[in-house]
């Protein structure tokens, strides 16, 4: 019977193949995590696949909680090798970490990045916010008066006269986004601090850790927008409201200039000098992390590491500097601690 | 039809009551207009819905060709060079390689355009400015071409991603900001270029054959590594989709008893076409990467991801050509002697070929143009870095799809990715085209009437 045979190939011939797959070892770098750092391990990827006889490591996104969520899945080939981070690893991930059995992990410093905060480039003078604006205009409670109230402010000029009279509309990173906790600690904590609204909620009774969670609390009623997405959903959302306030990364902003307006922060504008001295104050630290029991396992994995962090890639020269990346002044102890492959403690 | 013993058109206004209730089929009546006005009033409504779907259409489809266009075009430099064997030997020795052999590039870019006379100021900065990521394309070539070192060699090489877009009006000198991508005074040089016949615009067959690139390298990108991801998702989802679920429908339809247990597995494979896509990426990690321990990023898990969730698809619409073949059929042949399976088989299968061929090919196009499942399996990302090696390796080697590809694309930051993001869509629909195309002509083949 013709038909029958045929299926009977079919089928025999799918098996055969999805056998021969899970004989097969892995022999790329498998990366995954936050999209912050997914632009620089790309061009990384590409050029260690250029340049050396390994295979391109294969770069994932997904953000930096998602994976280093992964990253502690285990140990094994079905597991990820390296997880990018906008943010260090969490004393919480580390015990998670631990209990799959993943226990030395070396942390490697890329460089920094810098937070702007910028707007479409013909919408109003958006060009010089502090802190204490970005806290007035989204935190979820704010000092009026002499009093913590829920924050009903509709539009900038209500609360800095310098500011727009233009509706409030700020687009920030959602929750997984290792971006929004630089966000949150460093203009909204700051804002709160300088406002007085802190100082106002801790004589009002609460402890210092709530009075911080209730700092970092954004307003709910639309003013605010959580973006879970990438930064070209927050330029597409600036795109269509000429009100709209944007939170970016320096090299996403840069890339995009003809499109996007910057503001200061703090009187500081932000560029690659005013970062790496620390005057422009919303920057931070970007970081991949390294499963060391995969080295010698995974073909490639520390050569990925080191050639990563090489003065040649991540140096104030390189491409990754090109891009926008701000390097790291330290590089050479972060050179010196893959070759010795010291993991953390 | 004669109209001799019909009355006359014409009515007159005096008419006695008794004449009223008479009709006729040349005048028409109001309840009869109302009627007519009626239906011409839904011809009107259908005839809009289709005059807004249509216009839907053609503004979606003119912009995406608008904006995919650029995408196949881009801006090479023409340049011969020479790469003496030491300058070889010394870029090897080198971590970063390619940049070594881009800085030869520009050297002599730069010693050629100074020969030239070109008549605008520039700098080795400006140069570098102008050209894309070269090195790679350099350096593969003269490791392949040893013989040719120290030779002149002929080359086209990728501007950068902004010269590009000056070239086709994405940039212009009004809207240009001076960064350390590109400046204003480059827009001269490059002016000159032009002129010169260094500079100048060329298909891009590499968008069509090419892989991935890093985001700083938006000239090198091509879609054509992961259209061979895709390639092979689908000849996964084929072969294990179209067996199982012919082989279940046909059971299920000609076989199986009718009983409680028939009925839940029916309900269930509804339920299952219904079921949203990503909840079988997140099946797909669990079952087959992390039970099965089979291979991250490889089209054969997406292939296999993508099966079960054609498989309802293919099962309902294989059952309904199945009810489709008149019962007469296998009564005839049932009657002549012939088994159950050879009923099916020779003339009931034969029969409903068409209608099976037609479901297996829209749930397959459903399957092409699907990226949330593959999301959770590792196919989205930096991954189509190139072709593989063999069939085997077609199907194990870490590779992404068409669709997860536009949807990196979109997501970066220069803006001529987001060019390319349209161009991988066009590149889509002709693959989504060519497919409807085959299930035409598969059906009108295998059509018979009875």
């Amino acid at each position: 019977m013709k038909f029958t045979t045929l299926v009977s190939v079919a089928a025999l011939a799918a098996a055969g193949t999805a056998f021969a797959g899970a004989a097969q070892a892995r022999d790329q770098v498998q990366v995954a995590g936050s999209s912050t750092v997914l632009p620089y391990a790309s061009i990384v990827a590409e050029a260690f696949g250029e340049n050396t006889d390994f295979p391109t490591p294969v770069v994932e996104s997904g953000g930096s909680s998602a994976g280093l969520k992964r990253f502690c899945e285990g140990v094994g080939e079905n597991t990820i090798d390296v997880a990018n981070a906008s943010r260090k690893i969490r004393e919480k991930e580390i015990a998670a970490c631990a209990e799959n059995g993943v226990t030395d992990i070396i942390e490697v410093r890329i460089g920094y990045d810098g937070i702007v905060f910028a707007s479409q480039q013909t919408g109003p003078a958006f060009t010089a916010f502090q802190p204490a604006d970005i806290f007035n205009a989204i935190g979820a409670q704010v000092l009026k008066d002499g009093a913590i109230v829920d924050n009903t402010y509709n539009t900038w000029a209500e609360f800095n006269s310098d500011l727009p009279d233009v509706e409030i509309a700020m687009f920030i990173p959602g929750t997984k986004h290792g971006t929004r906790e630089v966000f949150e600690d460093k203009v909204l904590l700051k804002g709160c601090e300088d406002t007085g609204a802190m100082k106002a909620m801790m004589d009002g009774g609460m402890s210092e850790d709530d009075a911080e969670d209730a700092c970092i609390n954004v307003r709910t009623d639309g003013k605010s927008v959580d973006i879970d997405g990438d930064y070209t959903e927050t330029l597409a959302r600036i795109d269509s409201n000429e009100n709209g306030i944007g939170v970016f990364g320096l090299a996403f902003y840069e890339n995009n200039t003809d499109k996007l307006k910057v503001a200061t922060m703090g009187g500081i504008s932000p560029s690659t000098e005013t970062i790496s001295t620390g005057e422009y104050p919303v920057s931070r630290p970007l970081f991949f992390y390294v499963k060391k029991a995969h080295i010698g396992v995974i073909p490639g994995l520390k050569e990925y590491a080191q050639f990563f962090v090489a003065d040649e890639i991540a140096g104030p020269t390189g491409p990754l500097a090109q891009y926008g990346l701000v390097a790291d002044p330290e590089l050479g102890a972060t050179q010196a601690s893959i070759s010795a492959e010291e993991t953390m403690n | 039809m004669s109209d001799t013993t019909l009355p006359p058109v014409a009515s007159s206004a005096d008419t006695t009551p008794s004449e009223k209730r008479k009709t006729s089929l040349y005048r028409t009546d109001a309840l009869t207009r109302k009627r007519n006005a009626a239906e011409a009033r839904f011809k009107a409504y259908g005839i809009t819905a289709i005059v807004i779907g249509l216009f839907f259409l053609v503004v979606l489809a003119s912009s995406i060709i608008l904006e995919g266009i650029p995408a196949f075009t881009r801006t090479i430099v023409q340049v011969e060079f020479t790469i003496t064997e030491d300058q070889f030997e010394a870029a090897e020795q080198e971590l970063f390689k390619t940049r070594a052999y881009e800085g030869f590039f520009i050297a002599s870019l730069e010693e050629q355009l100074r020969q030239k006379g070109i008549d605008a100021p520039f700098d080795s900065d400006a140069i570098e400015r102008l050209v894309g990521k070269t090195g790679g394309t350099i350096r593969e070539f003269f490791r392949e071409n040893q013989d040719l070192l120290g030779q002149p060699v002929a080359f086209e090489l990728a501007a950068s991603s902004r010269v590009d877009g000056y070239m086709n009006g994405r940039i212009t000198r009004e809207s240009i900001v001076d960064s350390r991508f590109l400046m204003k005074s480059d827009l001269y040089i490059v002016d000159a270029l032009v002129e010169a016949g260094v500079i100048r615009n060329a298909f891009n067959w590499n968008f069509i054959t090419g892989a991935d690139s890093g985001v700083d390298n938006p000239g090198g990108a091509g879609i054509g590594a992961s259209v061979v991801g895709s390639f092979f998702m689908m000849l996964v989802v084929l072969f294990l989709s179209l067996p199982i679920g012919v082989a279940a429908s046909i059971y299920l339809e000609e076989f199986a008893p009718q009983n409680r247990i028939t009925d839940l597995i029916e309900v269930n494979i509804s339920n299952l076409a219904a079921v949203p896509s990503i909840v079988f990426g997140i099946l797909g990690l669990a079952v087959f990467i992390q039970f099965m321990h089979l291979p991250q990023s490889a089209p054969l898990v997406g292939g296999l991801v993508l099966t079960l969730m054609t498989l309802p698809t293919i099962i309902i619409s294989t059952r309904a050509a199945l009810k489709a073949v008149p019962p007469s059929i296998r009564d005839a042949a049932l009657g002549v002697g012939a088994s159950k399976m050879q009923a099916v088989f020779h003339h009931v299968l034969p029969l409903a070929m068409p209608g099976i061929l037609t479901g297996t090919i829209i749930g397959l196009a459903q399957a092409l143009g699907e990226t949330a499942p593959l999301l959770l399996i590792g196919m989205v990302g930096f991954v189509a870095r190139g072709y593989p090696e063999g069939l085997i390796e077609g199907f194990t080697d870490p590779n992404s799809a068409m669709p997860a590809q536009i949807y990196t694309w979109a997501a970066r930051a220069d803006f001529a990715f987001y060019e390319k993001a349209w161009g991988g869509i066009i590149v889509l629909l002709v693959f989504l085209l060519a497919m409807n195309i085959l299930a035409i002509v598969l059906r009108r083949r295998f059509e018979r009437r009875w």
